[in-house]
């Protein structure tokens, strides 16, 4: 086991590794040698300060200097300099990262509970009625782009509702922290969340309903079966066990690539998280924000992985023999 | 003969040596190759036919977009400032000159919509066509040399599917923005393209590589090698033909999921540019002002990328049950 654990953590540094190179290539290297401090600096500034920015970052040195300098900076928790804001990158990205952390959390566990149980009463009344609305349901939202749906949530849900009088769910562009009001952070937020949970959920029910219908072919099922186990014990013990493992696979990249992903959500609703920072960013030029948006979002993706595999050797011993 | 009637299957037809037997089993074996008996399923799959339909119509409103306009004698980019404004500055409502109503700048949104059509089908199939096409060779290559080169790939597969692919495609934008990347990849179709593609192969690739790796230990490929064929002759010609069912499946599949990522490129404002008629970016403009009252500017383009989506999602789910009616070749 701890040979697996080493091994993996090591997997996972290299893909870091690996990622800030890529970050290091398009921002440094993609514009040209002779671009990227006035590409960073923002076009108004003047050229001194493009100048000072060069040679603060070794843009005047051959590339592997630049990168190492980078690279350094990095591991010292230096995530870059914000020349349009005049701050540093980290104080950006601390005050945005509680609110999509809030947004993952609560919609994922939406989504896992929506797919779960969908999923699963699909496959145990396969054909009836019910699993065909559920599967349609799936291909749905399944289908539905994520800004449309969110859109279409706040036409119905917030703007319909309120101008008929029956103002139940808040208006977008508002934000609360969890430790000023649980509740009001959690009304603010049942509509992001509901948004990313029912496109997100449409995978988790045609996944789970496809992997239980495999395991049922199984022929421990029939033994258990056999043996006159009752039938929500051969579901739950012995079937939906089983079929976790694709599962657990796409809960941690989807959560992985929300930690970045929120993008759209966070842009319809207004929620000033990482990926609207990122938008935000994006207007106003701002790169070296957008670099440090990109690499912490990559370690999200990293870390969520790697978490799933370490869940996988703990429930699956001859995952770690591979 | 018999072998191939077997391997077909369905057939019970007993081979008997005359002439007119064996050409009687030669027609069945025609009508019955894979390719005729996954059409066969396809056709019976009534939902997945309602949704050729759909496609086809889009297709032609695509294609025909020019119509719309002179049907409606409203061009493309034609703003009408006094008509298609109210005197706010909001778009107008549905109406009889404006069958669908208007945009923020007072254009025909009925023209935009079948005008934005083109974008999507364009970049869904170009783009699938080039994430398919890149995943095949590379998975190709991956399964069928082994060794270094599959261990340098799969963990450049790993890599690429631990990037958040949003944010990748946002700072290549944000940086072609200010000067093309490497010189000539400037924002706008192109880089939606190749960020697409870049970000999809991956998949294809695993897929590509794991029917190769079985697919190479079989005895024709043994035959082919035993022959003289080189690794390119047996990888193009002897290996490619037996994954185009899966390639075929995974490539309509593959297209609405195309085409919800271009348009939200265009919502995120970093896809094709303005005055370009595009789904993204009308409903991201729209998203500035539907509270105020438009909803017709939200609600029909929004309408327009979801029945496209939905179309290509159900038709893809047919084509795979056509190919592989007990569903167990592809998880």
């Amino acid at each position: 086991m701890a040979r697996f654990l080493i091994r993996r953590v090591l997997q996972g540094a290299l893909v870091l590794v690996l990622m800030t190179f890529t970050v290091f290539v398009i921002f440094f290297l993609g514009p040209g040698p002779q671009f990227v401090a006035r590409t960073l600096a923002g076009k108004a500034a003047p050229q001194s300060e493009v100048n000072r920015i060069a040679s603060q970052l070794y843009l005047n040195k051959p590339w592997y200097d630049a990168y190492w300098h980078y690279l350094s900076g990095l591991l010292h928790g230096n995530l870059g300099f914000d020349y349009y804001n005049h701050v540093p990158v980290t104080t950006t990205i601390k005050a945005a990262l509680p609110i999509t952390i809030s947004l993952v959390i609560g919609a994922a566990t939406l989504w896992l509970l929506m797919g779960l149980a969908t999923g699963i009463l699909s496959a145990v009344r396969t054909r009836s009625i019910m699993d065909r609305t559920f599967t349609t349901q799936a291909l749905f939202f399944y289908s539905m782009p994520t800004f449309v749906l969110g859109l279409l949530l706040i036409l119905i849900l917030y703007s319909y509702l309120t101008t008929h009088n029956v103002p139940i769910f808040p208006a977008p562009d508002n934000w609360i922290p969890f430790s000023q009001n649980p509740l009001s952070w959690a009304h603010i937020l049942i509509l992001p969340w509901f948004t990313i949970a029912l496109v997100s959920a449409a995978t988790y029910t045609r996944l789970t309903r496809g992997s239980m219908l495999d395991v049922f072919g199984e022929d421990y099922i029939r033994t258990a079966r056999s043996k006159g186990m009752p039938e929500r014990r051969v579901i739950i013990r012995h079937n939906l066990r089983a079929s976790l493992t694709p599962i657990v696979t796409q809960f941690g990249l989807d959560v992985g690539t929300l930690v970045g992903g929120a993008i759209v959500t966070e842009t319809v609703f207004g929620l000033p998280g990482l990926g609207y920072t990122a938008i935000r960013a994006i207007q106003e030029q701002d790169l070296p924000l957008i670099m440090g948006i990109v690499l912490v979002a990559s370690a999200g993706v990293v870390i969520a992985n790697m978490v799933v595999d370490i869940l996988y050797a703990v429930l699956d011993p001859r995952v770690r023999l591979h | 003969m018999t072998y191939d009637i077997q391997a077909v299957g369905e057939s019970e037809l007993p081979v008997e040596p005359s002439a007119v037997r064996a050409a009687e089993a030669q027609k069945a074996i025609e009508g019955k190759s894979p390719w005729v008996l996954a059409w066969r399923r396809l056709r019976r799959d009534r939902a997945a036919m309602i949704c050729l339909g759909v496609i086809i119509f889009i297709v032609a409103c695509a294609i025909g977009a020019p119509v719309f306009a002179a049907i409606t004698g409203h061009g493309n980019m034609e703003q009408f400032d006094t008509i298609g404004r109210t005197p706010t500055g909001l778009p107008v409502g549905p109406n009889s000159t404006f069958w669908l109503g208007t945009d923020s700048l007072g254009r025909d949104l009925l023209v935009r919509i079948a005008y934005g059509a083109r974008i999507s089908l364009f970049v869904g199939v170009v783009a699938t066509a080039v994430t398919v096409a890149g995943g095949t060779v590379i998975g190709l290559a991956a399964g069928y040399f082994g060794g270094v080169i599959d261990s340098v790939l799969a963990r450049f597969m790993d890599w690429l599917l631990a990037v958040p692919f949003l944010l990748f495609a946002i700072s290549l934008f944000s940086v072609a923005v200010v000067h093309p990347i490497f010189g000539f990849i400037g924002p706008g179709l192109p880089i939606v393209i190749i960020v697409l593609g870049f970000f999809g192969w991956a998949t294809v690739g695993r897929i590509v590589r794991g029917q190769v790796l079985s697919i190479k230990e079989k005895e024709y490929i043994e035959a082919a090698r035993a022959l003289g064929a080189g690794p390119w002759r047996i990888m193009f010609i002897d290996i490619l033909p037996n994954l185009l069912a899966p390639l075929i499946v995974y490539s309509t599949l593959l297209i609405p999921a195309t085409i919800v990522g271009e348009a939200t490129l265009s919502f995120l404002g970093v896809g094709v540019q303005p005055p370009t008629a595009d789904w993204g970016q009308m409903i991201s403009d729209a998203s500035t002002m539907f509270l105020y009252g438009p909803w017709w500017y939200l609600v029909f383009p929004s309408a327009a990328l979801l029945i496209t989506t939905l179309a290509f999602n159900i038709f893809g789910d047919g084509v795979r049950d056509a190919f592989d009616p007990r569903g167990d070749l592809y998880v």
